[in-house]
């Protein structure tokens, strides 16, 4: 019980972050704006959760500018998707 | 405990399944797209068949000015059936609050396009060269390839209706001028019956 416990990400205790995982395994990357929609977080919310993941370098972010606006990707780095499928496991684990 | 990590699992499914597939796919849709596509090949068989004498062996009777009045009934029909379905999706869309035009919707437009694209151009090869035969089930089976491709970024129901399509097809090169038939029943009564299908899984 305690390893499975042990295997349980802190980084994703968070519902908005859950969120923001769950979605960038299954796309290869997504803007802040769809997340935004996706989610249905405010913009602060939004940007303070993926400050935290990019610390934990589970993902990582691109900018460019489309017509001057900025327009920002985020992606999910190989070491974010390795944490998050070991979360999964351990929450398999637990539910068994 | 356990409630919060069955929860979690449910939200984790339900991102993914919203973040990458467009999901607002309406039954209202097949089944118009299906009736379209039944009086297009209804006023076709007219066409093809007009002044029979119902006793003898018929004759398709293809003169240029019957090639024109097809094409017409083909065009009028993609645009009716396509119109339609765009209607009924944009009315789905607005009920689920997503967005009609976003990345999804790009995304299976693309891998939608390029088997279905392909197929047409190859049929008007096809048809250019007076192999009019093989046009009805080069379309059905390219049809199906299309749908099994873009299925990937939709739900799931569309690959088995793909793989419908492309046997539909392949049985359709066996019997070769009953084209018209099987286009009837893949592009129409296939639709009708998989709108059906989804509308009635959607209520449930």
């Amino acid at each position: 019980m305690k390893d499975i416990l042990k295997d349980l990400d802190k980084a994703f205790e968070n519902k908005v972050r859950l969120g923001i995982m769950s979605a960038l395994m299954v796309n290869e990357f997504m803007d802040f704006n769809t997340l935004k929609d996706l989610l249905d977080v405010t913009d602060g919310n939004l940007a303070s959760h993926l400050k935290s993941l990019e610390k934990t370098e589970y993902i990582t972010y691109k900018k460019e500018f489309n017509d001057r606006k900025p327009h920002t990707k985020y992606y999910a780095t190989e070491a974010g998707k390795m944490a998050f499928t070991k979360h999964l496991n351990a929450i398999e684990q637990l539910l068994k | 405990m356990k409630e919060k990590y069955i929860e979690d699992l449910k939200e984790i499914k339900d991102i993914m399944n919203r973040s990458s597939r467009f999901i607002s796919l309406s039954g209202l849709s097949g089944i118009s797209a299906g009736f379209c596509a039944l009086i297009g090949a209804f006023l076709a068989y007219n066409t093809v068949y007009q002044n029979q004498n119902y006793l003898g062996y018929r004759k398709v009777i293809i003169t240029s000015d019957s090639i024109s009045t097809l094409l017409l009934i083909a065009i009028g029909t993609i645009v009716v059936a396509i119109g339609s379905v765009i209607y009924f999706t944009t009315r789905e869309t607005k009920k689920r609050n997503q967005k009609i035009w976003d990345y999804q919707t790009k995304r299976l437009l693309i891998n939608l396009s390029i088997p279905l694209v392909t197929g047409g151009i190859l049929a008007l090869m096809f048809l250019y060269k007076g192999y009019i035969g093989v046009v009805a089930p080069l379309t059905l089976v390219f049809y199906g390839l299309a749908l099994v491709n873009a299925s990937k970024y939709t739900l799931d129901e569309i690959r088995s209706l793909g793989i419908i399509e492309i046997c539909l097809g392949l049985i359709a090169m066996q019997f070769i001028g009953y084209g018209l038939i099987f286009w009837a029943i893949g592009f129409g009564v296939l639709h009708i019956v998989y709108g059906v299908i989804m509308q009635l899984k959607n209520k449930s």
